[in-house]
């Protein structure tokens, strides 16, 4: 009789779980599929799903803009801002792991808090601020804006992780002999690195798809693929066949990433919770 | 060389003070045991003396030298913890070696001293392994040889054993003992075990709220306690402890005496009472009774002795071995 039940139960949460999977992945698959269909049959109404599939919009897309200097400028912009927010997030996640004081929360909190204002409410002060050091439209300008925005999260993210390693470990490597710096690398990292690759990916994913700054801060230079596919709702008119096409070609680099690296991402993201 | 004297050392957690005022002075090569309640601040004073917490006031003084403000890599201290705490992600090779890449030795040095301790501690199969697939003692040995292969001036256990089994805890306490005479450095020793203080230590420090209420040999505190904690702390089973017109006889204002130093008969005797719990340990017999005068007094006799649960017997002290206590506690 438990059996059963719990039978029942774990078909019950599979289709559920299928069902909300399709649902979130439908707009995506909506977008691919688009993409394949003549710009007629984009907006045939009622919405077509058998047409005769075609790569024009593609190589309309290739021949018309420079995708790899977008794609170029996206690698730089997120790895650059998921590397340097790393490099200032290491340390000071694990001074408020493991050496706290009475505002460590406080700290976190308020740094939390940064993310609960609209960007727009700062958009005007970063816009100038960036104009005046001649960082407007430049990809370093880029790569310090989107480590500040992501800056919190990653913090938050290595802190819990760091929380989940027994401080007795670090303290006996000091007994050992280990500097700071040696601490860290050769005992920390290593200890700490599922959780560091997922928070990498994540910030990856979230930097590569990040548009509000992306979009107002570039123009012509140190546009990303976020410009790239925003080229194509334009004034003349939307396309949408040539908008999906941009869009798939946008993401796919993203999608294989995230493919081939869910497990790591799945054990990082769950770290802790398990055992 | 290890010579650590610890001068008005004193620890506050924020507003909680939990060591007021510690002065100690462990000699070179010398073994000493922290005994103490828990919550008493034994591993809070180790802990200061590695240097992995600041000082709030006071000095420690290593050699000579004044380390108070030095950082643990400085001091050329080794500890050895409860958890063990190796590295995971290291082999059992990679673990020991440790200390020494830290200290920059050169590689084929290196391997002959990991060798060296391995062997010494019966590792030399798992050197490969990776410390989760160890059990708990071979885990132990391995931070212990991690401890050694550098030779530091001294050595700072913080309770090492207390995750073994009971058997193994014993083999475990004589190879610590073994490996401190082969050695001849000193070492620091936190324990909440009786047997484990009195059988390794050379001197024992008794903490209690972060005090030190007697430093001396184990057979210090055991004949002569400064006072009534230490006696009870010390000896197990405990002191019976008794007030009343029965010290008064003895000019003191309370009296102990030793669960072994009773005399228990079934004809006469001191105090008559009843035996509400009768522990038969084999070589031992320890006796609880139930008194109407003095409360529950519990002896310790040989183990022939044939008395069990609800007899009715006769406890009386050995009036030589009487431990007395003035009102504020202090040994008379
Ligand atoms: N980091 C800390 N912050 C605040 N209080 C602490 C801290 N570490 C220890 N304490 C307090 O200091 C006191 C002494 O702790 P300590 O760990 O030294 O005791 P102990 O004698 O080792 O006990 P046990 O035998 O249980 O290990 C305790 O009351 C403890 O709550
Ligand atoms: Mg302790």
């Amino acid at each position: 009789m438990a059996r059963k039940v719990t039978l029942q139960r774990k078909l019950g949460f599979t289709a559920l779980a299928w069902f909300l999977g399709c649902i979130m992945f439908f707009p995506i698959f909506w977008m691919i599929l688009t993409s394949f269909k003549t710009e007629i049959d984009a907006i045939a109404s009622p919405p077509l799903v058998f047409f005769q599939a075609t790569w024009e919009n593609y190589q309309l897309v290739l021949n018309q803009s420079d995708y790899l200097k977008y794609f170029g400028n996206s690698v730089v912009i997120a790895g650059g801002s998921t590397i340097l927010a790393l490099l200032v997030a290491i340390p000071s996640a694990w001074s408020m792991a493991f050496s706290p004081t009475r505002h460590t929360k406080d700290v976190l909190m308020w740094m939390l808090s940064t993310k609960m204002m609209p960007p727009v409410g700062v958009l005007v002060p970063i816009y100038l601020m960036l104009k005046y050091m001649g960082l407007l439209d430049t990809r370093t300008g880029l790569v310090i804006i989107m480590m500040l925005i992501n800056l919190p999260i990653i913090i938050w993210m290595l802190y819990t992780y760091f929380k989940e390693i027994p401080s007795e470990i670090l303290e006996a490597s000091r007994m050992d002999g280990a500097v700071l710096w040696k601490e860290i690398v050769y005992v920390l990292l290593p200890m700490a690195l599922p959780g560091i690759a997922s928070t990498l990916l994540l910030n990856l994913i979230l930097a590569w798809n990040e548009a509000f700054w992306t979009l107002n801060l570039t123009a012509a230079n140190a546009a990303p693929l976020t410009a790239f596919i925003a080229s194509y709702s334009s004034p003349e008119g939307l396309f949408w066949s040539k908008l999906s096409a941009a869009s798939t070609m946008a993401i796919a680099p993203i999608m294989v990433l995230g493919w081939f690296s869910q497990k790591q991402l799945v054990t990082g993201l769950t770290f802790g919770a398990v055992k | 060389m290890g010579n650590i004297v610890l001068e008005k050392v004193n620890k506050c957690f924020g507003d909680v003070e939990v060591i007021p005022s510690v002065d100690l002075d462990i000699k070179d090569g010398e073994f000493v045991v922290f005994v103490g309640p828990s919550g008493c601040g034994k591993s809070t004073l180790l802990r200061l003396i590695a240097g992995l917490e600041d000082l709030t006031d006071g000095k420690i003084v290593i050699d000579g030298v004044d380390v108070s403000d030095s950082t643990p890599a400085k001091r050329e201290l080794a500890m050895v913890f409860q958890s063990y705490a190796l590295y995971p992600h290291m082999t059992v090779r990679k673990n020991i070696a440790f200390p020494l890449k830290m200290a920059g030795m050169p590689q084929d040095e290196i391997d002959k001293k990991v060798m060296a301790a391995a062997e010494s501690l019966n590792l030399t199969d798992y050197l490969e392994r990776t410390p989760g697939l160890l059990s708990g003692g071979q885990r132990q040995r391995v931070a212990i040889g991690r401890a050694i292969v550098r030779s530091p001036s001294a050595f700072l256990f913080d309770e090492p054993l207390s995750n073994l089994d009971a058997a193994l805890r014993v083999n475990m306490r004589i190879e610590i003992t073994d490996l401190h005479k082969e050695l001849k450095t000193t070492m620091i020793y936190v324990t909440h075990d009786q047997v484990e203080a009195m059988t390794m230590a050379d001197r024992i420090v008794v903490l209690q709220a972060g005090n030190v209420e007697q430093f001396g040999s184990p057979l210090d505190l055991y004949n002569k306690p400064v006072n009534r904690f230490v006696a009870g702390f010390i000896g197990s089973p405990k002191m019976n402890f008794v007030k009343g017109k029965d010290a008064d006889e003895f000019n003191a204002h309370e009296i102990g005496f030793r669960p072994e130093h009773m005399k228990v008969s079934t004809t006469k005797g001191r105090w008559k009472g009843v035996v509400s719990v009768a522990e038969h340990l084999g070589a031992d017999t320890f006796l609880h009774v139930k008194t109407k005068e003095v409360g529950t007094i519990v002896t310790r006799s040989d183990g022939e002795i044939n008395v069990n649960y609800g007899d009715t017997v006769y406890v009386s002290p050995n009036t030589d071995k009487i431990y007395r206590f003035g009102a504020d506690g202090l040994a008379l």
